[in-house]
């Protein structure tokens, strides 16, 4: 039970429970879908966005723990942020969550860094990266399906 | 075979007694399947996955490891000593299928990689060369994807439409709105036997009358009802069966196809290759007598001596004492599972057997999967390859827990108590 402990820590049980940024958003001038054709898990992105900066982040849909509190941390991190910043963010998170960050890079990632214990799943690894990669195909293209296969 | 089990007579090919004579003897069963001794994350295997493939008795193991050690070599086509006894092995696996469903003779039954193998067959052989754009096939919201997919594409080559007949609230199929859709232009029906999603048994024996009174062949995806369940194609009345190895103790890789011979002799080859053809010449060919003309190529010989063992085991056993034995374990967890707050059964219709599919409130059944796996439970999460069973319910995925005859009730026991615990680490 050792590792499941890592993985399902206090912080993503509480994301999982009351999500963040778990609505609409009026008037988004970006969205994208998210879709994960194993399991069937489905969100939807919004972003609001002044120039490169990301003023709004929110999301909506079905899936587990690990990617609803995935999702509700990423929109927490990204908000304020630059596009560039949520993508060096993204790159870091790919790289917890298959174990290629080097440890002292981990404490940069403040929240995000409760996703460490996702290595030990490597079939859990793209619930993790579902809501990034759709964040991505947002901050990309207007609007968007992102799909993790 | 390991384990000294009583052999049942088994009459017809079909042993239809549902209850056991004497109390099943689960411990002895365990035995026989080596894979029971390991331990996963440290704990004892409790292996609840059987829908999608079942565990392997070591007489079905050894008998693939004796194929390839002493045995191995090409059926059909050699004269040397061992093509020889390979070619007999292979015909014989194909009798004892034959027996096995009840089939009128061994050439009724194709070898095909799997149960999906054996629908693409089907639709790709009788489909294309009879439907006409119009004409309909009819198929239930309870269908594996594999029931579904093939009839798509066919339908697209050919004009014709797919329909599907749609569940009641409780999961079983409704059969008013089936009968309303079986009408002078259905062409073709193709319904699953024991739903893979649900556990749910379709009243199929009494479909294929209907059908038959209008004349339209049936073809009946037995791949969950085969492993659970005395399966009869002539009591069952229809026109073709498809079931895989894998799931009934066999090997991966070898399935079966049934089709009534007065329709396999219409319908035209569905590979071409060698093995299939009486003479060929580079204008033409003509085909080989079933059931050679369904069979391009190499078959699958190592597997199918896999599963003339795994028949063997399971006759041994019985199919009757299985189904029972299954019968309590499905009841006993059902018990148990609708005694855990917030768990929720999915298909629930009367009729059913093997499959237990739950959602936990507020718990995704992926988070289920993995914490489960860390006490060493595999269970399924997912859609189950049944995303119209999945939408019907309004849910995303179930977890599913799917029996064999070497499951116990200590199992299920492990299995609620550990749902307990995800459901207080996730209050």
């Amino acid at each position: 039970m050792g590792t499941l402990a890592t993985l399902y820590q206090d912080l993503i049980l509480d994301h999982n429970r009351a999500p963040r940024n778990y609505r609409e958003i009026d008037n988004a001038n970006r969205k994208a879908e998210g879709h994960n054709p194993l399991c069937g898990d489905r969100l939807t992105v919004w972003l609001q966005m002044k120039g490169d900066l990301i003023e709004d982040a929110a999301f909506q849909g079905s899936g587990c723990a690990i990617s609803r509190a995935s999702a509700s941390l990423m929109t927490v991190a990204v908000k304020g942020k630059r596009k560039v910043e949520a993508e060096d963010l993204f790159e870091q998170f790919r790289r917890l969550v298959t174990g290629t960050l080097p440890s002292d890079r981990v404490p940069s990632l403040g929240k995000l860094a409760a996703f460490a214990g996702v290595v030990e799943y490597p079939v859990r690894v793209k619930c993790a990266s579902l809501p990034w990669h759709t964040l991505r195909a947002a901050l990309d293209r207007p609007e968007t399906v992102a799909s993790t296969e | 075979m390991r384990g000294g089990i009583v052999a049942e007579p088994v009459v017809g090919g079909a042993d239809l007694n549902l209850t056991a004579r004497q109390p099943f003897d689960v411990d002895r069963v365990r035995q026989d399947f080596p894979i029971l001794q390991e331990q996963i994350h440290g704990q004892p295997l409790v292996y609840l996955d059987n829908a999608a493939t079942a565990q392997k008795p070591q007489a079905v193991i050894e008998a693939v490891l004796r194929f390839y050690s002493r045995e191995n070599a090409n059926v059909h086509r050699g004269v040397h000593y061992l093509s020889g006894q390979a070619s007999n092995a292979f015909d014989a696996v194909r009798v004892k299928v034959a027996q096995f469903i009840n089939a009128r003779a061994p050439h009724e039954v194709i070898f095909t990689r799997g149960t999906t193998d054996a629908i693409n067959l089907v639709a790709q052989s009788y489909g294309k060369r009879f439907f006409r754009a119009g004409d309909e096939v009819l198929i239930t919201g309870m269908e594996h994807h594999s029931n579904i997919v093939p009839w798509q594409l066919v339908c697209e080559q050919t004009g014709a439409v797919l329909r599907a007949a749609p569940l009641t609230e409780t999961g079983g199929l409704d059969l008013e709105q089936f009968s309303r859709l079986l009408n002078d232009r259905t062409r073709f029906v193709a319904l699953v036997h024991l739903s893979n999603a649900l556990g749910i048994i379709n009243p199929v024996r009494e479909i294929t009358r209907w059908a038959r009174e209008r004349n339209i062949p049936v073809l009946i995806d037995a791949a969950q009802s085969v492993p659970h369940l005395p399966v009869d194609v002539q009591d069952l009345g229809c026109d073709f069966l498809a079931f895989s190895g894998h799931k009934l103790y066999g090997p991966t890789g070898i399935g079966v196809l049934y089709g009534r011979e007065a329709l396999l002799d219409l319908m035209p080859p569905y590979q071409g290759g060698g093995g299939m053809i009486e003479t060929v010449t580079i204008e033409r060919s003509t085909w080989a007598p079933l059931p050679a003309k369904f069979e391009a190529g190499t078959p699958m010989i190592a597997q199918a001596m896999g599963l003339g063992a795994a028949i063997d085991y399971v006759n041994a056993v019985g199919r009757g004492s299985i189904a029972g034995w299954e019968q309590e374990l499905l009841q006993y967890a059902t018990h148990l599972l609708s005694d855990i707050a917030g768990c929720r059964i999915i298909g629930t219709a009367p009729d059913k057997a093997g499959v237990l599919s739950f959602v936990l409130d507020g718990v995704h059944p992926h988070d289920i999967g993995t914490i489960l796996d860390a006490e060493g439970i595999a269970i399924r999460a997912g859609h189950h390859c049944a995303q119209p069973v999945m939408r019907h319910f309004g849910v995303a995925a179930t977890a599913r827990a799917s029996f064999a005859l070497y499951n116990t009730k200590a199992e299920v026991d492990a299995l609620a108590g550990a749902l307990k615990n995800v459901s207080r680490m996730f209050a």
